[in-house]
């Protein structure tokens, strides 16, 4: 049918047209603030990263010890109340070089987000961060890596205050 | 073959305007340790399917679901939210009984409503963004209307409502878990700010912190588990048109329709002389008596007069809201209704200490999703 039509009615619409507002839309902006309680087992893992240490917690059922940190063993459903010290050194489990921004930039030198098992932790248990100090693309799984930590007195209780895992030779 | 389906198993962690001390994931696993030591059962083992009540923007995070099953021993199980109220969570769940796919499920909803730093921002956002939000009117001004037409069609008087607030705040004296209990003349009620007249600031339920884990499971396991197994007699909701502009704003047609839905399930013609006391809205305090009429107990115009004459006090022949409400209990988000339940079970099983009620078989919840909606729930429970 539509062979046959040579013109269509109607008025055609441009980006510059939605742009220029002649196309009506309401633009709104949500003032959503939140500040979420860290609570027993995060609060614990911040406060010891604001100390220079990783914390991990121990299930005396399972016998695993995870981190980060919580209250709770997903697998046995058991309180965790035991909170251990780690070492800042693990190996990279997984990882990824991520070419475009949290905002949406395409960018040339990738992001490196990472899996790092922490060593003295139960395999799987890890922490989610970046990799520095390393070419991308010389970054492999199984790659053994160190924390690098703000300087103390920068150090706020944040999962920031690991600046990110570099490689290490052993 | 019987098929019914029973609440085995109730906890709760809170109810504090603040809880500093724990994340909303350790509020939830204390509720639901409770609730599982309640019931008799181990989530590992047990409990076949779970579900949370959870709206995202109370929560700040997307996809809520994915942050609830590591602190209800749901890891590696099925697993979902539901946007709604409480009450909508266990219809949800008694569903899923009913299938005869699951035999034990478990419910669980919360409010870290103290976390939530811009809440007019965030309760703003369920306005509709095309017609009223340009508006930049908090959201409560919502109750405010619907107070203002409920009064002048039904000929309910300030002082009638504000006697909810006298009764409920008192009522939660008793109740360990309400922060909110209080000793109010109907005049220190009556001379607080207006919030949006005519409601005043002192009969609107304040923000608490809590959770509530609910275990429901089928008759065979629930007559093996439970010495108390809370029946769920009947359970409806119900939605009406949200538009501001053309609801109708005296009546709360939803909640005549859900409970007319539930009282179907349920066998009941006149609920006033089926049901013993009622667990309902009072996030406003008119909005316990418009409520009770839409739920049929009363007739328009009636539960304002029956509340001044102390027929829903705690010793009156039609107990309401003994566990406080949410005006003595807090306004706990998506977990209201859950609130309402626990109650009934408590008083059903008679656990219910200082305001157990004597001899009651049969007890209503209903709860409502709160400004801007028009969306309610009614669930009727029996020992
Ligand atoms: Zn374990």
């Amino acid at each position: 049918m539509s062979d046959k039509i040579s013109n269509y009615p109607g008025t055609p619409l441009s980006e510059k047209e939605i742009r220029d507002g002649n196309v009506l839309s309401i633009h709104d902006q949500m003032p959503g603030d939140f500040s979420w309680d860290t609570g027993v087992a995060i609060g614990r893992y911040l406060a010891g990263l604001k100390e220079g240490v990783i914390l991990g917690s121990h299930c005396t059922h399972c016998r695993r010890t995870v981190v980060p940190p919580r209250n709770v063993c997903e697998w046995c459903f058991r309180p965790m109340d035991s909170f251990i010290p780690l070492r800042d050194t693990g190996t990279v489990n997984t990882f990824s070089l991520c070419y475009v921004t949290w905002d949406v930039q395409r960018i040339k030198e990738p992001e490196t987000p990472a899996v790092i098992e922490i060593d003295g932790a139960s395999p799987l248990h890890g922490i989610m961060h970046k990799l520095g100090e390393v070419d991308p693309q010389q970054i492999s799984i199984g790659m053994r890596v160190k924390a690098v930590w703000k300087p103390a007195a920068k150090r706020e209780g944040a999962i920031t205050d690991i600046l990110y895992f570099k490689p290490i030779q052993e | 073959m019987s098929d019914r389906v029973a609440i085995i198993g109730v906890g709760w962690s809170g109810f504090r305007p603040i809880t500093p001390e724990f994340s909303y994931k350790e509020l939830m696993y204390e509720a639901a340790r409770r609730a599982y030591s309640d019931a008799g059962v181990d989530p590992r083992r047990d409990v076949e399917s779970f579900i949370t009540v959870a709206e995202d923007f109370h929560e700040g995070t997307s996809i809520f679901d994915e942050y609830t099953p590591d602190q209800l021993g749901a890891v590696l199980k099925p697993m979902h939210t539901i946007a709604g109220d409480g009450l909508h969570g266990l219809a949800t769940a008694y569903m899923l009984v009913k299938t005869g796919q699951f035999s034990i499920v478990a419910l669980e909803g919360h409010s870290k409503a103290s976390n939530m730093l811009t809440h007019a921002g965030i309760t703003a956002y369920a306005q509709d963004p095309v017609l009223n939000r340009p508006l930049r009117l908090n959201t409560h001004f919502v109750a405010g209307m619907e107070m203002n037409r409920y009064l002048y069609d039904t000929g309910t008087t300030p002082e009638q409502c504000a006697q909810v607030v006298v009764k409920n705040r008192r009522n939660a004296l008793d109740n360990p878990s309400a922060p909110y209990g209080a000793e109010l003349s109907l005049d220190e009620v009556l001379s607080g700010p207006h919030l949006s007249w005519p409601l005043g600031m002192r009969e609107t339920a304040e923000h608490v912190d809590g959770a509530i884990t609910l275990v429901i499971a089928n008759e065979e396991k629930a007559l093996a588990l439970s010495n108390y197994p809370i029946w769920i007699l009947g359970i409806g909701w119900s939605n009406d048109s949200p538009a501001l502009e053309n609801r109708d704003w005296s009546s709360a047609n939803y909640i005549k329709d859900a409970a007319r839905f539930a009282y179907r399930q349920a066998g009941i013609h006149h609920s006033y002389q089926a049901i013993d006391f009622a667990e309902v809205d009072d996030l406003y305090a008119y909005r316990e008596l418009q409520s009770l009429e839409a739920l049929g107990f009363f007739k328009p115009g009636e539960a304002g007069q029956v509340t001044e004459e102390g027929l829903t006090h705690r010793d009156g022949a039609f107990p309401v809201n003994v566990s406080g409400g949410s005006l003595g209990m807090g306004n706990l988000l998506d977990a209201n209704g859950l609130a309402r339940a626990l109650e009934v079970v408590l008083q059903l099983r008679g656990t219910a200490g200082p305001r157990q009620l004597d001899e009651v078989s049969i007890g209503l919840a209903q709860s409502w999703r709160g400004v801007p909606t028009a969306s309610g729930a009614v669930a009727i429970l029996g020992n």
